[in-house]
């Protein structure tokens, strides 16, 4: 256990009520006004906020296969410097996490580089194939523990298999992560199908391509009364039908992006393919219904869905070009843009949607805590005032696919507190933990 | 202008202008000497990562008689198929001092990603990209209605438009750059557009487009066109179910020998356009594509005149911005 | 387009400029029915010639020419001895100046091979446009002898040509600009047929 002591003086805890926190031993030791730092390190944090630790429940760490694009080490680093603590990684890598060696080795290349907790995703199917379950079982007994299971970049379209698949997590209290999209109707499709992709002549993606799935999903989830979490939220329908299944008491969460919540398939007129994302960039009415949806609890989190590419896989025509983009160092930066300062949602609003529920759907039950004494010591401190250009080559991902490129956001992550120990601090990413 | 990438970026001045220039080009190539020096010692490269010997001759031509050095670079699948990068090639290009760099390619945006991407300095003429524009081809269209227009009207071309002329655009508007660009230009000219095709090959979201659209073909010519211009049907479409047959399109869609009799017999003035290549039997009949109201080779013809009038419009004139208007003594 | 004179604008605003009419209409004529007289006797007779105007404004200056000859001379048809060459395509400054859209140009039926071709133009300053209509005229045929005649000779030669028949010399500074204004080209709005010479020229569109 950690011997590092900090106090953390006068932070806004989620935005509301002032006060000392006292970190010491990995958890957090008191919580009051006026603490006596005593031999603890003194932050200064007047006129920050303080939040638990961001969760993601939706990144693409690359490694293994694409060391190029990105690897545990810059990914988690990454992480930490966009304010996050934990992130669940997606197993889309190469091998597929499809079984438990390799959920074992991102989870301990996670535990090696320190930066952020990491709980990798198992595929749902052998090799993303969607024609059989992988071994669920042995990845939900490894040591990596994995609860979330996702065949994200594909979707399981096979609606036997993901029946299946809903039912047989149960026993292990897990998720299926669905990534919404019919394939036949998606085939070679390059942008949101509307009026910008009739001018463009970009092959269209319907949105009932992704509405139809998780319409399935649900109705699958209630018929076998497990849970299922849709992961990028991209369009209106889906939001209503989200909303539709909860009402019912079906047991569905919801994911969106940060860049679902600012850009819309308008961007695609620059033909300039870090604007080429799956799921499309949608329309004006898109981006409002899923805020609205944000703020009245319809969508339950942000992931950020962070995509690195290298350079040349964006540097080309649209059509070649890879889907992605980059998100863990601007989440949440456009979360206040998006919510926070067009008044849909207040800090502890954001607390919950990008800690806490992810960290519940994900099971992950030492993040997303709430900031009280005893508690994991899982801390961003955000200056809410600062306001900052992206400048994606000043990034700690590999990746330079930000699509916010040049864009002036608010917000600034002062210090992340990971278990204790601070990746970030004054506003710079400092140190990997050392004793995990 | 700078570059050509879309019909949607020009003006109707630019528009009238670079028609008339193409007309003045057209009188060349009656000559006995086809060529004028205005080129002369300018490079220009042929881009093309698709296949269309029809578009490369008549970009060649048009180059070869302003006397432009030309060399055509068949890039085809290149860039696709994990080859040499668009950007690697255009720097090739920039490295051989081209001055403008004629592009035909697969993917919709290419040509544009081309002109802004800062990896090339030259002009950038779109030749075709993907399903989205095709602007000579539409200029060519445009040159050959007006002709069409003046010819039966005793008139000249000069200084015109195509306002009030009705033009009906028929067949797979989904796939096609040819008709996207008219679209864009025919409005800008003032030219009033009916698209008829099956819902099928219609783009969703055209909403807004400035045209009137229909599913049937007889209503349209009803209602009197003064052109009808066929886009070409790729037979592998009907395996992707937009349509059940070729004889199902043909019937419905096709200009077959009984509509062409039908605008005989309403002793119509409408003109018969194609972009060809064409499949006679299915988008047109044979007796339409051999008929006098046919001006498919004027087309052609028209196909040299405009892309020499858009190099000398792209190539001659100030280079830099900050020149223009200053004039060395 | 003649070398001097782009003419339909006049000053440029904010640039007060003294305008100056050095011909006006009747003179213009004066010098036109001289020119006429002189090409027809260079020429021993109307046989063969051809005048061939560079648009804009020379060729109505060539077919004043015509008419004044088919008035005064036997055996010459304005239809088959008059017509217009555009040498915008073979100018030497492309690259330099504003493109512009070419003219028409229009020959006689029986071509220009063999013919005696009488080149006419507003303005003679630079001689470039000439060297530009030299080359185009041998696109089109080999003439016996092609001589020149112009409304103004501004001097300020740049290569070396000469006219053949000189409305009128009128020595200028390279700021100073000329302009020709001509009912067929300007219109009414345009005012009388006049010449005029602006100085200074500053912002000039004059091309040596």
């Amino acid at each position: 256990m950690t011997a590092e002591k900090y106090l953390i003086r006068r932070a806004r805890l989620l935005g509301e009520r002032t006060a000392d926190l006292l970190v010491s031993g990995g958890v957090i030791a008191e919580v009051g006004e006026d603490l006596e730092a005593g031999d603890a390190r003194v932050v200064e944090a007047e006129g920050l906020i303080a939040l638990p630790g961001l969760v993601d429940v939706h990144t693409h760490l690359r490694e293994p296969g694409r060391e190029d694009a990105e690897t545990v080490e810059t990914g988690t680093r990454a992480a930490a410097a966009g304010g996050y603590t934990a992130v669940c990684a997606m197993a889309n890598s190469h091998p597929v996490a499809d079984t438990a060696g390799v959920v074992e080795q991102v989870y301990e290349l996670g535990r090696a580089a320190g930066w952020v907790d990491v709980h990798p995703v198992g595929a749902v199917t052998v090799g993303l194939a969607g024609e059989r379950l992988s071994e669920i079982g042995a990845m939900a007994q490894s040591r990596a523990g994995v609860r979330m299971f996702s065949d994200d970049g594909k979707c399981v379209h096979n609606a036997v298999l993901m029946r299946r698949a809903l039912e047989y997590v149960k026993t292990f209290d897990g998720v299926v992560a669905q990534h919404a999209q019919e394939p036949l109707l998606t085939e070679g499709a390059q942008m949101n199908e509307g009026s910008v992709s009739a001018d463009l002549g970009l092959t269209g993606w319907p949105a009932v391509a992704e509405e139809s799935i998780i319409a399935r999903d649900v109705l699958l989830a209630q018929h076998v009364g497990s849970r299922v979490h849709v992961c990028h939220l991209s369009t209106r329908g889906s939001v209503e039908i989200v909303r539709w299944a909860k009402e019912r008491g079906i047991d569905v969460t919801a994911e969106v992006t940060p860049h679902h919540l600012l850009l819309t398939d308008e961007k695609a007129r620059t033909y300039d393919p870090v604007y080429k994302v799956n799921p499309p960039l949608r329309t004006e009415e898109d981006v409002t219904a899923l805020r609205e949806a944000v703020a009245d609890g319809t969508i339950d989190v942000i992931g950020t869905d962070h995509a690195p590419h290298p350079v040349e896989a964006k540097e080309c025509e649209w059509s070649c070009a890879a889907m992605g983009m980059t998100g863990l160092e601007t989440a949440l930066s456009i979360v206040q843009l998006a919510l926070v300062e067009t008044g849909l949602m207040d800090w502890a609003g954001v607390a919950r949607i990008m800690s806490e529920v992810p960290a519940r759907i994900a099971r992950i039950e030492d993040q997303g805590r709430p900031l009280a004494a005893g508690e994991p010591a899982n801390i961003v401190l955000i200056d809410p005032q600062a306001r900052r250009t992206v400048v994606p080559e000043d990034h700690q991902t590999k990746g330079r696919n930000s699509p916010f490129r040049g864009l002036e956001v608010p917000g600034a992550i002062r210090a992340t507190f990971c278990h204790g120990h601070p990746t970030v601090l004054d506003g710079a990413v400092a140190t990997p933990r050392r004793d995990a | 202008m700078r570059h050509l990438l879309d019909t949607r970026d020009l003006s109707r001045a630019e528009a009238v202008s670079l028609l008339d220039t193409a007309d003045r080009m057209g009188e060349v190539g009656q000559r006995e000497v086809k060529k004028l020096p205005a080129l002369r010692g300018r490079t220009v490269v042929n881009l093309f990562f698709e296949d269309s010997t029809r578009t490369r001759i008549s970009f060649e031509t048009a180059e070869k008689r302003l006397s432009a050095d030309v060399i055509n670079f068949a890039a085809k699948g290149s860039s696709i198929s994990k080859g040499e990068s668009l950007k690697d090639t255009a720097q090739t290009l920039e490295a051989i001092n081209a001055d403008a760099v004629v592009i035909r390619h697969p993917g919709s945006g290419a040509p544009q990603r081309l002109a802004t991407s800062g990896w090339i300095d030259a002009p950038v003429i779109n030749a075709g990209d993907g399903t989205h524009a095709h602007p000579t081809q539409a200029l060519l269209d445009a040159m050959t209605l007006r002709q069409h227009r003046a010819r039966l009207g005793g008139t000249d071309t000069a200084g015109t438009d195509l306002g009030g002329l009705r033009v009906a655009i028929v067949g797979d508007v989904l796939h096609s750059r040819v008709a996207r660009s008219n679209v864009w230009l025919l409005h800008t000219l003032g030219a009033e557009v009916t698209l008829v095709a099956p819902p099928t090959l219609l783009p969703v979201g055209i909403g807004e487009w400035p045209v009137t659209v229909e599913y049937d073909l007889d209503a349209a010519l009803r209602r009197g066109q003064d052109a009808v211009m066929l886009l070409r049907i790729q037979r592998e479409r009907m395996n992707a179910a937009f349509f059940p047959s070729a004889e199902e399109y043909s019937r419905l869609w096709g200009l077959t020998p009984e509509r062409l009799a039908a605008l005989e017999a309403a002793g119509s003035d409408t003109a018969i356009l194609h972009p060809g290549p064409m499949n006679r039997g299915l988008e047109i009949s044979s007796a339409a594509a051999d008929s006098g109201r046919s001006l498919v080779l004027d087309q052609v013809t028209n196909g040299v005149s405009v892309r020499m009038a858009v190099l000398y419009h792209l190539l001659t004139g100030p280079q830099a911005p900050h020149e223009e208007g200053h004039h060395d003594r | 387009m003649s070398e001097s004179s782009r003419a339909t604008g006049g000053p440029p605003s904010g640039q007060p400029q003294r305008a100056r009419v050095i011909l006006d209409a009747a003179d213009i004529n004066r010098a036109l029915t001289r020119i006429s007289h002189e090409i027809v006797e260079a020429n021993k007779g109307t046989e063969d010639l051809v005048l061939l105007g560079i648009p804009r404004r020379g060729y109505p200056l060539a077919r004043r020419i015509a008419e004044k000859i088919a008035g005064s001379y036997e055996g010459f048809d304005p239809e088959l001895g008059l017509g217009q060459l555009d040498v915008t395509m073979y100018r030497d400054d492309l690259r330099r100046s504003t493109s512009r859209t070419p003219q028409p140009t229009r020959l006689p039926a029986r071509g220009i091979d063999g013919r005696n071709v009488v080149l006419v133009d507003d303005v003679l300053y630079s001689g470039r446009t000439i060297r530009a209509a030299l080359d185009a005229m041998a696109d089109f045929g080999r003439p016996a002898v092609v001589r020149l005649a112009v409304l103004i000779d501004r001097g300020h030669r740049q290569l070396p040509i000469r006219a053949d028949h000189v409305g009128k010399n009128l020595p200028t500074s390279v700021d100073e600009s000329v302009k020709v204004y001509l009912e067929e080209i300007d219109g009414a709005a345009g005012g009388a047929d006049r010449v005029q010479i602006l100085a200074p020229a500053a912002g000039s569109e004059d091309r040596p």
